[in-house]
């Protein structure tokens, strides 16, 4: 069982609330998917309405929320955005963003671990959302983040693991969990990034823009299983090529 | 370089006779490629393109909702004043129209405000025309925090101001500025602009590396269509964003196309775009530009804005009055801008953009959020 801070997963699959066509299908697909941690964006949703068409059906489908502060641009505003999620939703659990590109939404190593810093200390449980940067990841551990999400590849560009070397460091190195965030875009992504020792992946877009977002959801949780056995079970070293003979070292039998 | 620097760059002519030379062969290749740059801009909006807007619109559907979602933004303009110290021949604002002329008291703003807020709306677009002494900094100083006392995304479309106005304006929270060129021809700029502060084509078309340098979270730039070429001025606005999204990497950008519509003063466009190159222009907008926000008015009829919801547009307007009080007061209809083309009301539009499977957003922002 997957534990981050004072909570236990059963599902290593998260998911987010965005892009969806309708507030049914967005429920739909999170509850097809098993997912019990879904992250929102603070500057979508109307905390002070008990019948925002994001958080109604979260809180009525009992999932642990993860809000995050997507749209900030620096620590300051970062923080700003956590608390008033906080107050707002009772919760002081939080998925740290800190983009100051709003093109491609590359997050601000920077500013991600000063803010990080500052609400470790005010009593957030942080998980921030990271270059695939090994260095920063550990930095941010010895922070007292409670997880790292590492991005596979742009955000929503449905690209998969093009950071597959440094995640892999990542996951050797972490004491913390490791979710892969961001540029997932098929179930066998997810699946990859399970088989690589990852402890949990966050999936939006290919779910909530897929043809049948509740179907791909399932599919991605069937993926997560599936990769997380076969990262238990132990896969086999994967050879570069077949050796019949060898050439450099035969001479040892004939002597 | 500034953009100005840029744009003296280009020979008009050529960019032209570029556009309208494109072939089928210069379409395949900028639809063979993942990275579009000018010159397939060019091609996609060339009279060669068209037999490809299918092709175009499949793609720009994809790439919008791999980007933006199945959700379409909503916002409302609210028309603050029509005093206007411009003489533009095309608009119903233009200084000489014997219009009333009137700007909203703090009393009215607020029946305004409790009347869109009715409407269900939280992005709001603040609009005026353009007089400076009457309706300048001192005037937008107090309504401002007002409006962002009610609303989580205040966007404004007013003359162009100074840089250190602009840092003002955003300390008092304003999230957006849409400033149109109008046209990029320098002497039709000058043909239609006849009097007042407009006529300076500089100024105007520096502001928003002005927005950019006083640190604007977004920035709405585009022409009138139908000023003048419409190809040429749209290719222009194209050169502009790419422009300004490398010099302002921190701000967000969108861009409009109004058709020119009949108001009062009977003014003739030089150019006139149909329907099926507009979709045209849109879908080769985001194949440009997979992350450019592309608003679309209720200068536009409901059945075009049906159709046009999964083609690439991101952001609609509704239920759009083009008078200082039309909300609170529908009874009067002389004072208007420009006329309405789809006048239903927002939940009517919601329900279309439902049936073509998005969402409607109505709040994406939140004032924490500076």
């Amino acid at each position: 069982m997957l534990k981050i801070a004072d909570k236990s997963f059963t599902s290593r699959l998260f998911t987010g609330t965005g892009k969806f066509a309708t507030p049914e299908l967005m429920s739909q697909s999170i509850q097809a998917s098993g997912s019990q941690l879904v992250t929102m964006a603070m500057k979508r949703v109307d905390a002070q309405d008990q019948q925002d068409d994001i958080l109604a059906p979260l809180i009525k489908a009992g999932v642990n929320l993860l809000p995050n502060t997507s749209g900030a641009r620096n620590a300051e505003e970062a923080i700003f955005a956590a608390n008033l999620a906080r107050e707002a939703l009772g919760t002081n659990w939080l998925k740290l963003e800190i983009h100051p590109d709003p093109k491609y939404l590359m997050p601000d190593p920077i500013e991600t671990l000063a803010a990080a810093e500052k609400l470790v200390e005010q009593g957030f449980v942080v998980l921030p959302y990271v270059h695939a940067d090994p260095v920063l990841c550990k930095r941010l551990e010895d922070a007292g983040c409670a997880a790292v999400m590492p991005l596979g590849a742009p955000i929503g560009t449905n690209k998969g693991l093009r950071s597959r070397d440094f995640l892999e460091i990542i996951i050797e190195q972490a004491n913390v969990p490791v979710v892969v965030d961001a540029g997932i875009g098929a179930p066998s992504d997810a699946a990859l990034a399970m088989e690589l020792g990852a402890d949990a992946v966050l999936v939006n877009t290919a779910m909530a823009v897929a043809k049948d977002p509740v179907a791909m959801a399932k599919a991605f949780a069937q993926a997560v299983e599936a990769g997380r056995s076969a990262y238990l079970a132990g896969l086999g070293a994967e050879l570069r090529h077949a050796e019949a003979s060898s050439p450099l070292t035969a001479f040892l039998d004939t002597l | 370089m500034s953009f100005a620097e840029q744009l003296a760059q280009y020979d008009s002519a050529a960019v032209h006779l570029n556009i309208n030379s494109k072939t089928v062969a210069d379409v395949e290749r900028a639809l063979a490629k993942d990275k579009l740059d000018l010159d397939d801009f060019q091609a996609l909006i060339s009279p060669a393109a068209e037999g490809y807007l299918e092709q175009m619109a499949q793609r720009s559907m994809r790439l919008t909702q791999q980007r933006f979602g199945k959700t379409q933004q909503f916002y409302i303009p609210l028309y603050l004043s029509n005093m206007c110290s411009n003489v533009c021949d095309y608009c119903g604002f233009s200084m000489g129209n014997k219009i009333r002329r009137v700007t909203l008291d703090m009393v009215e703003l607020d029946s305004e405000l409790d009347a869109i807020k009715q409407l269900g709306f939280d992005h709001i677009l603040l609009v005026t025309g353009e007089s400076e002494r009457k309706v300048g900094m001192e005037y937008f100083r107090q309504v401002l925090p007002k409006i962002k006392a009610r609303f989580s995304h205040v966007s404004m479309e007013v003359q162009p101001l100074d840089e250190a106005d602009y840092a003002e304006l955003i300390s008092l929270g304003l999230d957006a500025v849409m400033v149109y060129q109008e046209t990029y021809n320098r002497r039709r700029y000058a043909e239609v602009h006849p009097k007042g502060k407009k006529r300076d084509f500089d100024y105007r078309l520096a502001t928003p590396e002005r927005l950019g340098d006083a640190g604007i979270r977004k920035m709405g730039i585009g022409a009138l269509i139908g000023l003048d070429e419409w190809r040429s001025d749209c290719f222009y606005v194209a050169a502009h964003l790419q422009y300004l999204e490398r010099k302002y990497w921190k701000s967000k950008f969108s861009i409009s196309f109004p058709r020119l519509r009949p108001c009062e003063g009977g003014f003739q466009p030089k150019s006139v775009m149909s329907d099926k190159q507009l979709v045209q222009l849109i879908c080769a907008y985001r194949l440009f530009n997979p992350d450019v926000e592309l608003s679309l008015s209720t200068r536009e009829s409901e059945h075009f804005r049906n159709h046009a919801i999964p083609l690439g547009i991101t952001s609609m307007s509704a239920f759009s009055s083009t008078q200082p009080g039309g909300y609170a007061d529908t009874s009067e209809k002389a004072l208007e801008q420009f006329e309405i083309s789809d006048e239903r009301r927002p939940e009517v539009v919601a329900d279309a953009v439902k049936q073509a499977g998005y969402q409607v957003v109505w709040k994406d922002w939140d004032r924490v959020l500076g």
